[in-house]
């Protein structure tokens, strides 16, 4: 409640006042903002280290298991059906686009390559995000105002061993894998749109994916697939564990916007962090 | 001098501009009950969370048996902070976990004990705090009161030696308030351990207390017994505890102790005639019975009944009374001699072994979570003073001469 008073009063003084603190004001906000960025940079850098360090605790395992479950195993159905008709989707505009050069032979190569290389991965993460890391943010957000963390730490149980730890660790072993049943169905969907629907060559379509496909091509898919997991677990469990330190918003609006914000950032940082890591792996 | 087992020395907290603790110096001693008191919104929880360690102070020290928290070494804090525990005002149970799984937390986290061993230890707290039928419910599913036991339970799990409440009696009854305070006295006598509590249940606390701490604009203004913080003179008396002392205490709706005196200064002290009054004594007698065999809950039904009786009667002729203690009363009967006090009091008796007792009896099991034939009994003992001489002699005085008036036997209750 006090810290709350404090920020109205901050915000406040940081009104500009005068002409001469209206023409610097824009300046001091960005400054303001900026040094606010790299705090948090800095703050999440810490988290993800301390969290990553905390899962060589004992009884992790068990925890961990869970969490594979609800990010992993619990979120296998909705990956299989946003893979197949990215597939079909993907199997339908290729053949057309590519009977005009007579090399529909060719639609089991630019399925499997779009699909392992990119699609796969990219909306792998971003499906996990919308289903279970918003779970993740709102659940820990809401734990931290009911002051169920502050619980955790007056019995000395670690925050983030109990709760981020294992978060982190399920993602990663659930992204990779997820990211596999994906490239698996969107093939088959690619199959079922262009060779059952359209009528391409079926031995054509798997002997391309066959050939076309290189063990780099894979493993790239699924070092983008972990990077994702650390980028979608550390943003989702930070924008949960801190929704009480939010400046805009207190109590269960706090909540929703650190998930709304859990959601965008994941987004955008998985598309920022999929160019980057493609140009570090081409 | 006896060392504190906490000790804060000129300690200050800030939010921003607020000032919410401004150079708090206090003691708290080992094996005690100490309450903090003061208005809402006065810093209380802020307190005692600086003596968790989920606040730090922004000036001052605090002491734990004599060395600084802050020039302690992590394990030294670790091992100060394992034999703590803390119960939150608004319970902070975990809504996705079970009652038995909230209770069982701390010990599967924070120890090496077998399944069996945990199992034992919560179950002998759920049994405890009676939240038997509750066990595989979820905190959303039960009501506050029983959310209040849970938090309870979770915190005595562990077998701490300080335990730190706050506000463990917030938004209930006056029964179960009683019941809740009655739980902490009890658990502390039988397991020794140093509590804390912040509560406004003035003058509830004071029975179960052995230190109050007021805490008044920002500071430590009173540190002391309950009796010493009856003759305290200072604003925050004024301001604080009359606002939160109502005129008659919600559990017996007899008069608070402050009250009593009040009327005893205004009715007998002030009159110059001399003329003597007597004192009577009353004991409940077999709580720990009531409470083993009907509950915390039906023992404050007990409680409430007998007060309600006992005003009910002396009230009648003139009497006025209070509640002394968990379980005892005093009335006044002014203007009385020992052998006319005597003889309201034989009336007393005669219809309180008629009918008062079973309605004792028939309202603590109503209130009860099981049917279990309990047995206590009720003593009184009656002296007489004079305005002049002090009325804390008399009340001495009286309970040392208590008797046995009335006692409740296993039959009478299943009749």
């Amino acid at each position: 409640m006090a810290m709350n008073e404090n920020r109205t009063e901050n915000a406040e003084a940081e009104r500009p006042q005068g002409v001469l603190s209206f023409l610097t004001w824009p300046f001091a906000a960005t400054g303001r903002s900026f040094i606010g960025w790299v705090n948090h940079m800095g703050a999440a850098t810490i988290f993800l280290l301390l969290a990553c360090l905390k899962v060589f605790r004992p009884k992790q395992l068990s925890k961990i298991i869970q969490q594979v479950y609800y990010i992993g195993a619990s979120s296998i159905l909705i990956i299989m059906l946003v893979s197949l008709f990215t597939g079909m989707v993907l199997g339908l505009q290729s053949y057309h686009a590519l009977v005009k050069f007579g090399a529909q032979g060719s639609l089991g190569t630019l399925v499997a390559l779009s699909l392992v290389r990119e699609l796969g991965p990219v909306l792998t993460a971003i499906m996990i995000t919308a289903r279970a890391g918003s779970a993740i943010t709102a659940q820990i957000g809401i734990e931290r105002i009911s002051e169920q963390i502050d619980a955790l730490d007056t019995m000395r149980i670690d925050s983030l061993s109990y709760l981020i730890s294992p978060r982190v660790v399920a993602s990663i072993i659930s992204f990779p894998i997820l990211t596999a049943v994906f490239d698996l169905i969107g093939i088959f969907g690619g199959y079922v749109s262009g060779v059952l629907l359209l009528g391409a060559n079926a031995g054509a379509y798997f002997y391309r994916v066959q050939e076309s496909l290189e063990l780099k091509d894979v493993t790239d898919g699924f070092i983008k697939a972990v990077v994702f997991a650390v980028i979608v677990a550390l943003v989702c469990c930070y924008q949960g564990y801190f929704a009480h330190m939010r400046e805009d918003s207190r109590g269960a609006k706090a909540v929703g916007l650190a998930t709304t914000s859990a959601v965008v950032l994941s987004c955008v940082l998985i598309l920022v962090a999929d160019y980057i890591v493609t140009s570090l792996l081409i | 001098m006896e060392q504190p087992l906490i000790e804060f020395k000129d300690v200050t907290k800030r939010f921003g501009p607020r000032t919410v603790l401004d150079r708090v110096n206090l003691q708290i001693f080992e094996g005690q009950v100490t309450t903090i008191i003061g208005l809402s919104g006065a810093g209380k929880s802020v307190l005692i969370k600086h003596i968790i360690g989920l606040l730090r102070p922004d000036e001052g020290q605090i002491l734990f048996r004599g060395k600084p928290l802050g020039e302690m070494s992590k394990a030294e804090m670790d091992e100060c902070r394992a034999g703590m525990s803390y119960m939150f005002q608004d319970n902070a149970l975990f809504d996705s976990m079970s009652v038995y799984d909230n209770v069982a937390l701390p010990l599967r986290e924070t120890t090496n004990l077998k399944k069996a061993e945990i199992d034992r230890r919560v179950m002998a707290r759920i049994e405890q705090t009676e939240l038997l039928d509750a066990i595989h419910k979820y905190p959303s599913e039960i009501s506050g009161g029983m959310q209040k036991r849970v938090a309870l339970a979770r915190a005595l799990v562990t077998d701490p030696r300080i335990v730190l409440f706050d506000e463990p009696t917030s938004g209930q009854d006056p029964i179960r308030k009683n019941a809740i305070l009655g739980m902490i006295a009890e658990y502390q006598r039988r397991f020794g351990f140093t509590a804390i509590l912040v509560s406004h249940e003035i003058p509830d606390v004071y029975f179960i207390s052995n230190r109050i701490l007021a805490l008044y604009r920002q500071k430590i203004v009173f540190q002391g017994t309950p009796e010493e913080l009856e003759l305290f003179e200072h604003p925050f008396k004024d301001e604080v505890i009359q606002s939160l002392e109502g005129l008659q205490q919600e559990l017996s709706s007899l008069y608070s102790r402050r009250q009593f005196k009040v009327r005893y200064y205004t009715q007998l002290k002030r009159d110059t005639s001399e003329k003597s009054y007597v004192i009577a004594f009353f004991t409940l007698e077999g709580m720990s019975g009531l409470v083993a065999g009907l509950g915390h809950d039906a023992a404050q039904e007990a409680v409430r009944c007998m007060g309600v009786l006992i005003d009910k009667h002396f009230g009648a002729v003139g009497g006025f009374s209070a509640r002394r203690g968990v379980n005892e009363f005093m009335t006044v009967l002014p203007y009385s001699d020992l052998s006319e006090a005597g003889e309201i009091l034989k009336n007393f008796v005669q219809d309180f072994s008629g009918q008062g007792i079973r309605d004792i009896s028939a309202q603590a099991i109503r209130r009860a979570a099981s049917g279990e034939c309990v047995e206590f009994t009720i003593r009184a003992g009656l002296a007489q003073g004079r305005p002049a001489a002090g009325m804390d002699a008399v009340v001495e005085s009286a309970k040392a001469r208590q008797q046995e008036v009335a006692r409740l036997q296993c039959d009478v209750s299943k009749g």
